[in-house]
């Protein structure tokens, strides 16, 4: 039992690092990386964009793809040991995850070869930003609800219809996107799934203004928008199979919740003065702060147990499927008694705060990541369901024509 | 990164699964619980035979060799059996002091027997309700006869000799204490969990031995820490069999024409325990690793272990009384072996309470977070 690459493992390890620290600028030491944090800086873009085209010419994209994807063929454990390095530096790899980690691979499982020449290899480059028209208004957990309308025009599909938390949907090029193709057969049936220009004339891109303030989501309409059936992916009505790929590369990924952690509590115990000295001498947050130091140590150790899997060549066990679901809310818990102990003070944001206002910060992201990629409550139904083999919920959807689906008083039909 | 046992030691914890899956159903503990027997002697053979007992002894003194990491894996097991036998005792504690803190004559006079299951020992400490810091203990030797008072000594009154903490001063802060001599007096109490018995002992100028290389209070923390770890893997033994048992209720049991497991209200509290049991598996995983290789940081990894497997076994038990309905609380059902288990498991050696102020501590005299 050890924390020790094998030598294969700590040569890749070695040639990551030549590369990082050849083309970035590490972190300093407590610098923490903020949800998100610097991508509406000025030029941040085209920082990421040209980071990503060295990337990709290091061959440190799609490393764990097989190589008629365009990949290097390389394990799942180099790719996490590379993902490992590159949080230690100042990149900003965010804007690719969509195209790279969720459209890529489904466009590869599931699309043409015309597809793939036109794509793969300019998204990898880092020269196509993606961005992902699933959810809907009335279609968030229950995905297979959604609304949007595709219906067949000659060589073409009519979209109309209504997206929402389209995260980048502003700056992206093209999009993935479910549509229902035939409303009359039961909901999961009925559903396809196109590459969108979101450049197309229809698409209008409404920005969703964020309790964090900021708007990285968006809402996005169709009005008559118009997808050449070549941008197709997968079957007509064999949408849901199609866009499982995609989830199931969302949700795949040992997922932490960035923000202010343990560490970064402790800095604010030693740094505020409570009733009877410094936060970090009082007993009361010295059991708090180890609950959560457990918990965080618990986090880590669940991940060294699938890194450990991935290493031997196997799939990691279901014991990952708690993690985010876990991190999402240490990370709210973290914040909201690490700004409980600042008191009276704790509602200023800004750098003047203890550790930098990042609790503060972070406060206001923090609800987004119990909701996106799935919700705790879908997580624990898939904890539930898949790794302890309980029963579904009774579905009063089961085999019904999607258009006789009850929806309720919140949303209309399409 | 290989944090996994070895092949070995998973083939041993399937063995000891299978062998106490056989031999330690839950009707093992219940006999323990409704009659006479302080503990299961035949299953205490059985498992000394076997080697389990020996686990972790040298074989220069009679055991087989295989580490203290055979200990966690046999732990977890032991857990999940709720199996009614002195292990933790004799095991983590007697004998783990004795190799830590012992003699060389004191190792080739009892590591030998403890290994053959010949003797069991246990482990002595608390005199009052609240900390066990070892500093506030009053016992006492002098002239090499102990005097004071313990409570709640688990197995004290089935064990040959304990390890005895003192107020050692400058001195030995333990001691061999054989429990069959003169000036020992025991009394079997009652607590909440009778599948493990437990004894006051009264010690009245009792020949005491004392553990040489005990030299101070912090070799009494050193133990503890030692002894956390295996006593986490136990814990979280009871914990997965808890949990594997609401969640076969929950898909048998059936209201309102559906299974309950189909309630979010009982999926989400099942994902909830599995997530304890996970959280307290990894940590373990990490104590393990810190006794293994005898890591600097152990204090730390045998607190996080600890802190986890007593949240974890607390709630697992408790929901899986509560995942039973009315069910759950009689006395027929098997809920609450593991019930009473995790508690007083997450009693021995200190609750939680003590083992998170330590954590701190640890942390802050290190001045690192040890890479959170």
């Amino acid at each position: 039992m050890d924390f020790e690459d094998s030598p294969e493992e700590a040569a890749f390890r070695a040639k990551a690092r030549a590369f990082l620290d050849a083309n970035a600028e590490r972190r300093k030491p407590g610098e923490v990386e903020g949800y998100r944090r610097g991508q509406d800086a000025p030029g941040a873009m085209e920082r990421a964009k040209d980071f990503q085209r060295r990337k990709y010419e290091a061959g440190f994209v799609g490393i764990h793809w097989p190589k008629e994807w365009g990949g290097q063929g390389g394990s799942q454990i180099e790719y996490v040991i590379y993902n490992q390095e590159e949080a230690k530096y100042d990149v900003l790899t965010g804007l690719f995850g969509i195209g790279i980690g969720l459209s890529m691979p489904t466009i590869c499982t599931w699309g043409t070869a015309e597809q793939r020449e036109q794509f793969v290899k300019k998204t990898m480059r880092g020269e196509l930003v993606w961005c992902q028209l699933f959810s809907e208004p009335g279609g968030g957990s229950d995905l297979a609800a959604l609304r949007t309308r595709a219906e067949k025009q000659g060589d073409e599909w009519v979209i109309n219809g209504q997206k929402i938390w389209n995260s980048g949907a502003h700056y992206s090029d093209f999009g993935i996107l479910v549509a229902r193709s035939n409303p009359d057969l039961p909901k999961h049936e009925g559903l396809s799934f196109f590459i969108l220009d979101m450049k197309t004339p229809g698409v209008e891109i409404r920005p969703i203004k964020q309790v964090s303030g900021s708007s990285h989501f968006n809402e996005v309409f169709f009005t008559n928008v118009r997808i050449p059936d070549s941008r197709r992916v997968g079957p007509v009505g064999a949408g849901w199979k199609v866009a499982l790929t995609t989830l199931m590369n969302e949700r795949h990924g040992m997922r932490d919740a960035p923000g202010p952690d343990v560490a970064e509590l402790f800095r604010l115990a030693e740094a505020v003065e409570l009733e009877d000295g410094p936060a970090i001498d009082n007993t009361a947050v010295q059991e708090k702060l180890a609950e959560f130091y457990v918990r965080t140590q618990g986090l880590k150790f669940t991940k060294f147990r699938g890194m450990t899997a991935l290493s031997r060549g196997q799939t990691p066990g279901p014991e990952s499927s708690i993690i985010k679901v876990v991190a999402a809310n240490k990370l709210q818990d973290i914040l909201s008694y690490g700004l409980d102990m600042i008191g009276m003070a704790g509602p200023t944001m800004g750098d003047e705060m203890p550790v930098a206002g990042i609790f503060e910060e972070a406060l206001l992201y923090s609800p987004a990541l119990r909701l996106a990629g799935g919700t705790d409550e879908i997580m624990k139904n898939i904890i539930a369901e898949r790794v302890l083999g309980q029963p579904q919920d009774p579905r009063v959807d089961k085999g019904v024509p999607w258009r006789d689906v009850p929806t309720g008083p919140r949303a209309g039909k399409a | 990164m290989n944090f996994d046992f070895s092949d070995e030691l998973k083939q041993l914890r399937d063995e000891a699964r299978r062998f106490l899956t056989d031999r330690c159903p839950p009707a093992v503990p219940r006999a323990i619980l409704e009659g006479p027997e302080p503990f299961d002697r035949a299953l205490w053979q059985a498992m000394a035979e076997m080697g389990w007992t020996g686990a972790a002894i040298p074989e220069t003194y009679g055991g087989v060799g295989l580490g203290r990491l055979a200990v966690c894996v046999l732990a977890q097991e032991l857990g999940r059996a709720v199996a009614p036998v002195p292990f933790a005792s004799s095991v983590y504690l007697a004998t783990e002091a004795i190799m830590l803190f012992g003699s060389e004559a004191q190792k080739q006079s009892y590591l030998p027997r403890l290994a053959t299951g010949e003797i069991i020992g246990t482990f002595a400490m608390a005199e009052r309700p609240g900390t066990s810091d070892p500093r506030k203990l009053t016992a006492g030797v002098s002239g090499g006869a102990l005097s004071g008072v313990k409570l709640a000594v688990p197995d004290g009154d089935v064990a040959d000799f304990a390890i005895v903490v003192v107020n050692g001063g400058s001195g030995a802060w333990m001691h061999l204490v054989d429990l069959t001599g003169a000036g020992v007096v025991r009394e079997t109490v009652t607590t909440i969990d009778p599948t493990r018995s437990h004894a006051k002992i009264t010690f009245a100028g009792a020949a005491a031995d004392p553990l040489p290389g005990s030299t101070g209070p912090e070799t009494v923390r050193k133990l503890m820490d030692y002894a956390a770890v295996p006593m986490a893997f136990e814990q979280v033994g009871g914990a997965e069999a808890a949990l594997d048992m609401a969640n076969a209720y929950a898909k048998e049991r059936y209201a309102f024409g559906r299974p309950i497991g189909s309630f979010q209200g009982i999926k989400h509290k099942l994902a909830d325990m599995y997530i304890q049991v996970q959280m307290a598996l990894s940590n373990a995983y990490y104590g393990a690793w810190a006794v293994h290789t005898d890591a600097a940081e152990l204090p730390i990894a045998a607190s996080v272990a600890r802190i986890s497997a007593c949240e974890a076994g607390w709630f697992v038990t408790k929901e899986n009384i509560q995942t039973h309905g009315g069910m759950g609380f009689t006395w027929q059902m098997d809920c609450h072996l593991y019930y009473r288990r995790a508690k007083l498991l997450g009693l021995a050696l200190g609750g939680s309470r003590e083992w998170k102020l330590r954590l701190v501590s640890e942390l802050r005299a290190r001045n690192t977070l040890v890479a959170a």
